[in-house]
């Protein structure tokens, strides 16, 4: 207990130094959520693994280690040092952070001229505090949950995107989150507001690198509205230093007849929950949840979807894969909740699981929870070894094993990857899981 | 060019072939006849690598060389080709890719240059009008989602494109209706050159109507028991395998 008494008072009196450095800032409307939030996590603490959410998950890694905030130190990066991380089209829209820091040298915000708002958080704390006030803190809710409670209280940098009603952003948006190497570990609480008002359209690029293979704790939440008939695309690539931490939330709030994506690709980090939350609020709402986590050495990837239908005729769809190597940890949580209005709900959910070793381990499980009485919903899981009659199969055309072996990893993470329908994030992903494979060299002879 | 020498082989403990003798010289079309469970399919999967099965006595050659010491991919590459009587579904691998895989390995191992994007869709393309398979079988997944008859086509289609010298067919027509099953004879009978050798392992006698072989032999629990020309794969067709079961027996007690 006393341990755990610490790690609370670690964040506490981090707390109280930072809402001193702050005091001034303009800011002062946040300061009531900010210390409700913290004071939710002084309640609630890190959770463990009796609570049913986490049960896979023993956060203590990162509840051990005095994360310090990693303040305004100033570090300053050539654009040569991150052109490897990035793969942006010549007309691409990127807002770069280093360790959480938005980095305008590097980064190429939209012109200002048309109407649609791609900045920093910081900056709009500053511009755009009626759009913030409106919707910043009201979706993602700290209340349950310790790390939002956290971000909540910290936030201070991030990406705001605003696209205003009508408007068709075709090029992505990329959010490119650096991390580098520091004197001591640290903890960033990147905080993301996407805005889509009625009948727009936009790609979203959330991309997580590390330049040092480096502790750090990188706790995210992203908040997007989408309104009426408008279509969003979320890609998450999570590519975090072997000994990282990463906890992103991303939180969806759908309007009537919006459409979204939500695509994620884990390869990174230590110890990975990603938690995707959509709330189909508006009739009609179709989602589509797609995610490909992909383990090796020791690495912990926790996936908690919850999908909440909460108006009549929606849809969601949920793919997710995993692929599991040595002595990885794989989790997929399914959680669909139909609430008593939405009638017509249509809900599928699908998680297919390869285990490449002896001691890797996944752990999947579905949760329906309907209280409406004229709803579809289905969810299936697999687990499976490679399929030794495929690799003959592959073999016997005159494909040397470990090539066969390689073509079919890379084909049962394709599957994920195909659903995603920007060309340029495909490709750019496509190759990293070609990358991520011991035998992803014989791929590339072979493709 | 293959010359099979008292082979026996188990899964598990169970003895599937039992002393199996066969020689095929090229240029021959020899089919394989049995009811079920008699090891044709065994013996199929046996020549092309099949690493389940475990070879306890005789020995393969092809060419003079020994057979069963190579790994399925250097058949492959030597120029055998099973089509399989089951071809397997693989989600996620293209077909095109597959087949520029396949066919670039096989090249490599005959010296020939590896083909391109371009040169491989051209080539690939070409086979497969002649073939008259749906050219949109290339963007879909290796026979994923595929029904019978259109898997069996896209065998005989890699078939055609891999150009082997040693073709193995284990049971391409069952399951076939008539038209399906004459483009696959097509598709064989185009094959069928002075360089070349065929197997064709049935059930049925249908096929042979139109892939018309030089020798047919019946395979009888795990030994191939008599052998003849074309006719007497119409005798199987009309009497049933339970004559030759008869003489088999006496044979063996006599």
């Amino acid at each position: 207990m006393i341990a755990v008494t610490q790690e609370r008072d670690h964040y506490l009196e981090s707390f109280a130094r930072f809402e001193k450095a702050t005091a001034g800032n303009g800011q002062e409307w946040l300061r009531p959520v900010r210390r409700a939030a913290i004071a939710r996590f002084a309640e609630l603490g890190f959770p463990t693994t009796r609570d049913e959410d986490w049960r896979f998950t023993n956060v203590a890694p990162i509840a051990q280690i005095s994360f310090q905030l990693a303040g305004d130190a100033h570090i300053e990066l050539a654009p040569r040092d991150i052109e490897q991380l990035t793969f942006p089209g010549p007309r691409d829209i990127q807002l770069v952070f280093v360790n959480g820091r938005y980095a305008p040298t590097l980064s190429s915000p939209a012109s200002p001229s048309d109407g649609l708002s791609v900045r920093s958080l910081a900056q709009a704390f500053r511009d755009d505090r009626d759009v913030l006030e409106q919707h910043l803190t009201r979706y993602a809710g700290y209340h349950q949950d310790a790390f939002s409670a956290l971000n909540t209280a910290f936030m201070e940098d991030g990406a705001f995107i605003h696209v205003p009603r009508g408007r068709v952003v075709e090029e992505p948006i990329r959010l490119l989150y650096v991390s580098t190497a520091t004197d001591a570990p640290i903890v960033t609480h990147p905080r993301n507001l996407i805005v889509l008002d009625e009948d727009s359209q936009a790609v979203i690029v959330e991309d997580y690198v590390s330049l040092d293979a480096d502790v750090y704790f990188s706790n995210v939440v992203t908040e997007a509205v989408v309104g009426q008939n408008s279509v969003l695309s979320h890609y998450l690539i999570e590519q975090e230093s072997k000994q990282a931490f990463n906890v992103s939330t991303l939180r969806v709030e759908q309007g009537r007849s919006s459409s979204v994506a939500s695509h994620t690709v884990l390869l990174g980090g230590a110890l990975v929950r990603n938690n995707v939350h959509p709330v189909l609020a508006g009739e009609g709402g179709t989602c589509l949840i797609n995610g490909l986590f992909m383990g090796t050495g020791r690495q912990h990837m926790d996936n908690f979807m919850l999908v909440e239908h909460a108006s009549p005729h929606c849809d969601s769809r949920q793919f997710y894969q995993g692929i599991l190597d040595e002595q990885s940890h794989g989790i997929f949580s399914g959680r669909i909740i139909v609430h008593k209005d939405a009638q017509k709900t249509d809900a599928k959910q699908t998680n297919n699981n390869l285990l490449l070793s002896q001691e890797a381990q996944i752990d999947t499980k579905p949760q329906l929870e309907i209280y409406a009485d004229d709803v579809k919903c289905t969810h299936g899981a697999t687990i499976g070894q490679i399929d030794e009659d495929a690799i003959f199969y592959l073999c016997s055309r005159g494909i040397v094993k470990d090539a066969a072996r390689a073509l079919l990893l890379f084909g049962f993470a394709n599957e994920s990857l195909e659903r995603m329908k920007v060309e340029s994030i495909r490709k750019h992903l496509q190759a990293l899981v070609a990358q991520w494979l011991p035998e992803g060299k014989l791929l590339e002879e072979v493709r | 060019m293959l010359e099979i020498k008292n082979l026996h082989v188990q899964a598990g403990n169970h003895e599937i072939l039992k002393g199996v003798d066969l020689k095929v010289n090229v240029g021959e079309v020899h089919s394989i006849m049995g009811p079920n469970g008699s090891g044709k399919s065994t013996l199929a999967q046996v020549l092309a690598g099949r690493e389940t099965y475990r070879v306890t006595e005789g020995e393969v050659l092809y060419d003079g060389k020994n057979l069963l010491e190579m790994a399925p991919e250097e058949r492959a590459c030597e120029g055998v080709f099973m089509a399989f009587q089951y071809p397997v579904e693989i989600p996620g691998v293209g077909s095109a890719q597959f087949l520029k895989a396949a066919l670039n390995a096989i090249r490599k191992r005959r010296g020939l240059e590896e083909l391109d994007a371009m040169e491989f869709l051209t080539l690939v393309k070409q086979k497969i009008k002649s073939l008259g398979v749906d050219e949109k079988l290339l963007h879909r997944s290796v026979n994923e989602g595929f029904s019978g008859g259109e898997k069996k086509r896209n065998e005989i289609f890699q078939m055609a494109l891999l150009e082997p010298r040693l073709c193995i067919m284990d049971e391409t027509d069952s399951g076939l209706d008539i038209d399906a099953l004459k483009i696959v004879a097509n598709g064989v009978n185009a094959l069928r050159t002075p360089e070349r050798a065929i197997v064709v392992i049935t059930h049925y006698q249908r096929l042979l109507n139109y892939v018309v072989p030089d020798y047919v032999h019946v395979l009888l629990d795990g030994r191939i028991v008599k052998s003849g020309g074309k006719e007497l794969a119409l005798e199987l067709e009309e009497k049933g395998y339970a004559w030759v079961e008869e003489e088999a027996r006496a044979a063996a007690q006599a």
